[in-house]
């Protein structure tokens, strides 16, 4: 079994990564893009070196023109996302699509363009505010060699900017399965429209009318979607996972930082054991989350086929913890910490988002009590 | 692309460490069958405090079987894996130790020994010991034919433990020894004590206390049990009258104490902090699932069930954590991590015997030996036993995290 410690080539891509990213995409560049009312939601230039970076490309195969490389490095790359709070495609495309794409079956030979960043996908599942992967009300009705769809997706991450969807239907002949499709942006019927989300990250609703779609563009095979989505769900929960620990660990960081500056009673407010313990409290939760993390990241590289568990437990865990370093930062920080002009709020923000997409920490114990059948 | 990814490349293709991997396969592979062939069957069953084998002049085994398998991995040096052979120890490295416990815990062999002998004050000798302590005190440790227990805490001084005033005075080649210890676990039953003693009265408090060794069939000893809450007598308050100890019998320099009691409450914390997650036992969910019954495949109490679950994710973190930071050690152990795993672990164990509890209805709280009641109110010690909770904050936040 491998460690739980980090192989050197993994340790080589995170400090990589760290260096990037802290310089390029941290929260000053997450203000610019929401104070000038970015539409793209992301910098050209941050997406641009990434690729160069070969990052949209770690989990594609070599034969599909990728690196072949790790779940854990692609982590490693995912928490810093969070703890720098970058805005890119990375997360919808690199890891949700570029999986879908691998899973189900690469049947529009898309993988070699998404991993040389010439490519976009965004995942359109969620019908209501709360995740349901099972409540699909979008419909495939087959027509000739195809299916005519109709419905609406909501939560639709980075949809308003990805050349492809990934829509999840159902079909009254396969009543059983969810049935995956690719839908290109423009394809006649398909109404895309950018919701302002909190974190000022992309989301989408997502019509779909009448919209035409040929057998090719079918995702896994016949009875394999809903196994294929669950599959892509375990591994976009460890990677959105990985992401909130790196939320709570710099908003932890900050707050730690605050604590030994900020004075009141004519001494540093660190030295107040009320906050004292609550830091430490706070600290273990977050060591805790970095072994689960990494666990599961593990996992998918290991034995994905027993990845569900770990994967919501990593996403229960890393929920709770980011909502107490997020909620904690504040408090912490006093009144500055309620100021737009200062950043501690964008980690709130960001973690709320982040812990909502693909299932909360209450859908995620519900789940785990599931799995372990009571 | 960029530099780094093409030595991703180059890495991804490397064969680092593959020999040293063949080797650690094959030792697993040999472990696997002698464990087969050498474990007894009934050996390999979660164990229960009951169950526990802490050796020593008195004990008495419980079976045949349970003796045997002492024997047999003491032989081997397995009741003291990471030891060196030289004093008893299996002499293996971190991942051969690692190796064995998961091979254990796969047919869920128990501990052949566990106490403050092995765990305790066996890698404080082996850390600051003479080469002649070592030597007379290790191979008997590992054997289990010396139960040890632990003189710390005083009437005075507890989390405070540095305020300790019990006297030892300098008579050449020996100490006298005059104070009174309390909470001291299984005095009644322990052949030799670890005790911390003041040395030097005129230094700061930390600088004059010196870590010594006696039996506790020394004139002058006494240990008188107490009940605790649950009804068991597990610790004891005990005298020491005019208590010769050899300075032989000195774990270290004289009036360093302090540095040796710290480093070896690093390896009790990490003990204590592991006590929710013993190999072998039935889940939280299955207990769950046999005390309140599914409805729909669901526990018929919602929010039992999201407690349960709530509780299993956090148990199933901790466990991991404690895997990551043996995963990362360095030589000298885990250190103030120690703190971490013992403040959440402990924490942990009272919060899952406060379900059981609640899961156990009113039935739970009839008052019968042996029962998850008795072993409730006992979990109650864990978080002061070993430190406090609140000493454990207080290490993270001063030590780990530098707050003032
Ligand atoms: C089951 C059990 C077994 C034990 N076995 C042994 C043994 O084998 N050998 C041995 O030597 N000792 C043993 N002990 C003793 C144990 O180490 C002490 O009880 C413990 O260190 C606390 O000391 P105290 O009881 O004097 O409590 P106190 O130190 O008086 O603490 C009382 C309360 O004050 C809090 N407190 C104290 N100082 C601070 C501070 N600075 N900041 C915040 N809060 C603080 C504590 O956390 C606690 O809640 C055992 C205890 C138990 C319960």
């Amino acid at each position: 079994m491998q460690k739980l410690v980090l192989t050197e080539e993994e340790q080589m891509v995170r400090e990589s990564a760290a260096d990037f990213l802290f310089k390029k995409a941290g929260p000053g560049a997450l203000r610019e893009i929401r104070d000038t009312a970015n539409p793209k939601g992301f910098s050209s230039e941050v997406w641009l070196e990434m690729v160069e970076l070969g990052w949209p490309s770690i989990l594609i195969g070599e034969a599909q023109g990728g690196l072949g490389f790790s779940h854990v490095a692609m982590g490693q790359i995912m928490e810093l996302c969070g703890s720098t709070l970058a805005c890119s495609p990375l997360f919808s495309t690199a890891v949700v699509g570029a999986s879908v794409l691998s899973l189900g079956g690469d049947r529009l030979a898309l993988l070699p363009k998404v991993a040389a960043g010439n490519l976009t996908l965004a995942l359109a599942i969620d019908e209501a505010p709360r995740h349901n992967p099972q409540g699909i009300a979008t419909r495939a009705v087959r027509r000739g060699d195809g299916y005519t769809l109709n419905g609406e997706k909501t939560f639709v991450v980075d949809g308003n900017v990805a050349d492809y969807l990934v829509v999840s239907v159902r079909a009254d002949e396969e009543p059983e399965d969810v049935l995956l499709f690719l839908v290109p942006r423009d394809a006649e019927g398909v109404a895309i429209t950018k919701t302002e989300m909190v974190d000022s990250r992309n989301s989408a609703t997502v019509q779909i009318n009448d919209v035409t779609v040929e057998s090719v563009q079918r995702i896994s095979h016949s009875g394999a979607g809903l196994a294929t989505l669950q599959k892509v769900l375990n591994i976009a929960n460890v990677h959105l996972s990985a992401e909130l620990l790196g939320i709570a660990n710099e908003c932890f960081g900050r707050t730690l930082r605050y604590l030994n500056e900020r004075k009141q009673f004519g001494v540093e407010i660190g030295s107040f054991q009320g906050l004292q313990h609550r830091a430490a409290i706070l600290w273990t939760e977050i060591e805790l989350c970095k072994s689960i993390v990494l666990k599961a990241l593990r996992a998918l590289d290991e034995s994905p086929e027993h990845a569900g568990l770990l994967a919501s437990t990593a996403k229960a865990k890393t929920c709770q913890v980011a909502e107490l370093a997020s909620n904690e930062g504040i408090q912490m920080h006093g009144g500055i910490g309620m100021t737009d002009e200062f950043d501690i709020g964008f980690f709130i923000k960001r973690a709320r988002v982040v812990q909502m997409l693909y299932g909360d920490r209450r859908y995620h114990l519900n789940r785990y009590a599931e799995l372990r059948a009571y | 692309m960029r530099d780094f990814c093409y030595s991703l490349v180059i890495v991804t293709g490397n064969l680092w460490g593959l020999k040293s991997l063949q080797d650690l396969e094959e030792f697993r592979v040999s472990t696997r069958r002698w464990l087969e062939e050498n474990c007894p069957q009934s050996m390999r069953q979660p164990i229960t405090e009951q169950d526990i084998c802490s050796g020593g002049r008195r004990f008495v085994f419980q079976s045949d079987d349970q003796k045997l398998w002492l024997d047999r991995m003491a032989e081997r040096g397995w009741t003291a894996p990471a030891w060196p052979l030289e004093y008893g120890g299996g002499g293996l490295n971190h991942d051969q130790a690692k190796v064995l416990r998961e091979e254990m815990a796969s047919i869920t062999a128990r501990l052949p020994l566990q106490g403050m002998g092995i765990s305790m004050i066996g890698p404080a000798i082996l850390e600051f010991g003479s080469d002649a302590l070592k030597k007379q005190h290790l191979p008997q440790i590992a054997r289990g034919e010396i139960r040890w227990c632990q003189g710390y805490s005083e009437p005075g001084s507890g989390s405070d433990l540095a305020g300790l005033q019990t006297r030892a005075e300098d008579h050449g080649d020996h100490f006298i020894v005059n104070g009174q210890k309390v909470w001291t676990s299984n005095a009644d039953q322990a052949d030799w004590m670890f005790c911390l003693v003041r040395t030097d009265f005129e230094v700061s408090k930390h600088a004059g206390i010196s870590l010594v060794l006696f039996d506790m069939e020394s004139a002058g000893v006494t240990a008188r049990p107490i009940r605790l809450i649950s009804g068991a007598s597990v610790f004891c308050e005990t005298f020491l009258e005019d208590v010769r100890v050899e300075k032989s019998q000195v774990v270290g320099d004289v009036n360093n104490g302090w540095t040796i009691a710290k480093y070896l409450l690093t390896h009790e914390r990490e003990m204590i902090g592991g006590i929710g997650t013993a190999a072998g036992t039935r889940t939280l969910g299955e207990l769950a699932t046999e005390a309140i019954g599914l409805s729909d495949g669901r526990l018929s109490d919602e929010l039992l069930r999201t407690e349960v679950a709530t509780w299993e994710v956090d148990s199933c973190c901790h466990q991991l954590t404690m895997e990551r930071v043996r995963d990362e050690m360095t030589a000298d152990g885990v250190g103030n991590t120690s703190a971490m795993i013992k403040y959440y672990g402990t924490e942990m164990n009272k919060r899952r015997f406060e379900l059981l509890m609640a899961l156990g209805g009113s039935d739970a709280l009839h008052w019968k030996e042996g029962t998850d009641t008795q072993r409730w109110l006992r979990s109650k010690g864990n978080s002061i036993e070993g430190g406090t909770s609140e000493i454990q904050l207080n290490i993270i936040s001063k030590r780990i995290l530098g707050l003032g």
